[in-house]
């Protein structure tokens, strides 16, 4: 069989295992979230900690008690990282500096996993464990709270109240997370990923030279770094590393995992909401979006345009053999359309409109589909912000799903348009504006912009993949890129909180003469259109003079 | 406000912890048991053995060079190439002069070595793997060195080719992957091979 057939079945076979598990998970999680008893081991939880699992919380309580609980985590995690010289199973790695500690704590709290260090030579096995890869776990249940308190705002009416932070992240990692990433991880593990707990061991090799042969607990990491959208590697070649990803299998089983919550969701948003209809909706703009995506940049990978891969005769840069071209597209495309940032393959040695695509499908705010509950969270933005414009050509006021969108509405969802694209473009300036953190592009002209405005797009939209041609272990790229990163998550999160409060507060409208449907083709065409003008407003300047200047020359 | 932060802070650092010993210690340590209990080999990182001895991974690749041995893709993990304690992609760019030169660099020598025209030296061997510990080259690129291989060692070239026959793996139910060929498994393969003689 030829490379594009093989590289086609390969994608049917992962749409065809997403297709067969999104009713039922999706079902499963509304479920998790529609209310019902506590399971015993959450109720545990509650009285361990002190926490009343029963309060209904407004949105100002819901987001105080989000920020509370993030801030701890970070300072916990900085610390652990600070520290982690004196602590066991440290393997010889002395505490992070400062500002290094700062920007990974941020990284893995705010479910971005930007990595300045390479796992190998910087963390022992337990600060990894038991340090980030909780994040990956909590970061992962904190984005499906927000999402479903947002989806809150729309199926309650007449009240103020969004539902119980502690409950939501309880169940999310208990329910949903938990169980899923150790199915994952034991998948993983029985197909030749590594999970132990041995120190680096030098061996001979065969030729006479030495080897050192690493370890670490990597399979139930990995489960829950691609599960939970994270993507922090338990090494530095992250998911193009054997012990992570050790075949062609575990490799499309791994773009699976990273796509399975997200894909999942509008079904949960659909029985949550009581109208599965909208939640087709937006998963047929996901879709969209997301299928373009990988046909833009599939093709650009497999027709090798560029210098060095005409050379070549290939786009192999950067690429793994066993995985090859199409198979590696495939997951660069939906690490970046997720808000995953694992890498099987070198973005930076991609093809320069292949690597352009995958910096502007972070740019599109990540909602095809998006991150674990960030994706659907910015999908149901991206749907307001749809109606309101549909309101302003017919010139009546917008409604989605029987709620008003009015100037209160209108404001939180321009202000979280505007935060993401503030941290991304700010911090891009900054960084070309300076001789010092210009010095550490590696690759020359347009392609080093691409670098540095990747950088920042990664951080800003909670991705975390690298252009890793630049250097950012200095202290300014882990302050400004650990800042990018608190501005892109959090602000945006409470953006939706008070969003969905207004929401909520509201009595439906009822459906009339001149209600814009949205469950049908024409919403779900302007809702892909939205969402590819709102990233070409901000962001068209910045992609033009990187890799379109690059792919032209 | 202020107490209200403190009092959310404080829930917080609680349901942090218990929630930490769980995801944290509970779920990597099952997975441990049932790993080194059900899949020991491939848990403590599918080593492989010459003659009682740990050799390596066979996930992992090793650097080979010199006419006697198959040699493995080009390496950006440190230095000398194939450091498992430096994992990692050149991260150079489509345009970038640095790696055109040394593509150039790696066609010139790979045709010379294998004695093969400059416009046949297949793709995976002018690039670097996104791990720098790629374990595999392309079944092209293996049987264009057994020529060269056999010579080296003085064996028939027949039998050193039908070995890479041996060792090429398809795709992955027919269409996951690529093909590709494990340059340590096949380099073990041929010293065992030259240990038994070049037979008939």
């Amino acid at each position: 069989m030829g490379e594009a057939g093989a590289g086609l079945l390969a994608i049917g076979l992962l749409v065809l295992a997403l297709a067969v598990v999104h009713l039922p998970l999706g079902a499963y999680m509304a479920r998790v979230y529609g209310g019902g008893r506590h399971l015993a081991v959450e109720r545990l939880v509650y009285r361990v900690t002190r926490v009343d699992p029963d309060a209904d919380q407004r949105w100002t309580g819901y987001a105080l008690s989000l920020l509370g609980f993030s801030a701890v985590s970070v300072l916990f995690l900085y610390g652990f990282l600070r520290l982690q010289g004196d602590l066991p199973l440290s393997l010889g790695s002395s505490g992070m500096p400062a500002d290094g500690a700062f920007n990974t704590a941020v990284s893995f709290v705010t479910n971005t996993n930007w990595q300045w260090y390479a796992g190998e030579s910087t963390l022992g096995h337990l600060v990894q464990m038991a340090g980030l890869a909780v994040q990956n776990f909590l970061s992962a249940a904190v984005g499906l709270a927000v999402a479903v308190a947002l989806v809150r705002g729309f199926a309650r009416s007449d009240t103020d109240r969004l539902g119980n932070f502690w409950v939501d992240l309880v169940r999310g990692t208990v329910r949903i997370l938990l169980p899923l990433a150790f199915l994952a991880a034991i998948v993983l593990v029985a197909a030749g990923a590594v999970q132990n707990f041995m120190s680096p061991e030098q061996v001979r090799t065969l030729a006479g030279g030495t080897q050192s042969l690493v370890g670490g607990p990597v399979a139930s990491q990995e489960a829950i770094k691609e599960l939970g959208t994270n993507g922090g590697g338990f090494f530095n070649a992250n998911s193009a590393h054997p012990f992570e990803n050790p075949n062609p299998f575990t490799n499309l089983f791994e773009v699976f995992l990273l796509l399975l919550i997200p894909s999942a969701l509008p079904r949960t948003f659909g029985r949550l909401i009581g109208s599965t209809r909208q939640g087709w909706a937006l998963l047929a703009a996901m879709a969209v979006l997301w299928a373009g995506s990988l046909v833009a940049v599939t093709a650009a990978e497999a027709a090798h345009q560029g210098t060095v891969p005409q050379a070549v005769g290939a786009s192999l840069e950067g690429k793994e053999q066993q995985f090859g071209v199409w198979n590696s597209a495939l997951f660069a495309t939906a690490t970046t359309m997720t808000s995953t940032g694992a890498v099987d393959s070198s973005h930076d040695s991609y093809t320069a409109l292949g690597g352009g695509v995958l910096l502007l499908n972070m740019l599109l705010g990540e909602v095809a589909p998006g991150g674990t509950g960030s994706g659907l969270y910015g999908m149901l933005v991206a749907a307001v912000l749809t109606v309101f414009l549909a309101g302003l050509m017919v010139g009546r006021t917008p409604e989605y799903l029987g709620k008003k969108i009015r100037q209160r509405e209108t404001t939180f969802v321009a202000l979280y348009v505007l935060a993401m694209p503030f941290a991304v473009l700010v911090g891009t300036g900054l960084a070309v504006a300076f001789p010092g953190p210009r010095a550490t592009v590696l690759n020359p002209r347009p392609h080093g912009l691409s670098e540095v405005l990747y950088a920042y797009a990664s951080t800003g939209n909670n991705n975390g993949s690298a252009f890793a041609g630049l250097g950012t272990d200095t202290v300014f790229y882990n302050t400004t890129l650990g800042l990018a990163m608190l501005v892109g998550r959090f602000l945006p999160i409470v953006f939706v909180l008070a969003l969905a409060g207004a929401l909520a507060r509201q009595r439906p409208v009822p459906v009339g003469e001149g209600t814009l449907p949205t469950h049908g083709p024409l919403f779900v065409g302007m809702l892909v259109g939205v969402v590819l003008v709102v990233a070409a407003l901000a962001f068209f300047p910045g992609l033009a003079l990187g890799p379109v200047a690059e792919g032209l020359a | 406000m202020g107490l209200q932060v403190l009092r959310q802070a404080a829930a917080g650092l609680r349901v942090l912890v218990v929630l930490s010993l769980l995801t944290g210690a509970l779920y990597p340590v099952a997975v441990w048991g049932i790993a080194q209990l059900a899949f020991e080999h491939g848990a403590d990182g599918s080593r492989v053995g010459d003659r009682g001895r740990t050799v390596g991974s066979s996930l992992i690749g090793q650097d080979f060079s010199g006419p006697r041995w198959f040699h493995s893709r080009p390496s950006a993990a440190g230095p000398r190439g194939y450091d498992p304690l430096a994992s990692g992609a050149s991260d150079l760019g489509p345009e970038n002069g640095t790696l055109l030169r040394q593509v150039r660099q790696r066609r010139a020598a790979a045709a010379a070595e294998d004695g093969v025209a400059p416009g046949r030296v297949p793709p995976d061997a002018l690039t670097a793997s996104g791990s720098g510990l790629d374990p595999h080259v392309s079944p092209g690129y293996a049987r264009r060195q057994s020529a060269r291989v056999a010579r080296a060692r003085g064996l028939p070239e027949r039998r050193v080719a039908a070995l890479v026959g041996d060792h090429v793996r398809g795709r992955l139910l027919g269409f996951l992957g690529a093909p590709r060929v494990n340059v340590l498994e096949l380099n073990l393969a041929l010293e065992r091979l030259g240990r038994r003689g070049p037979g008939p």
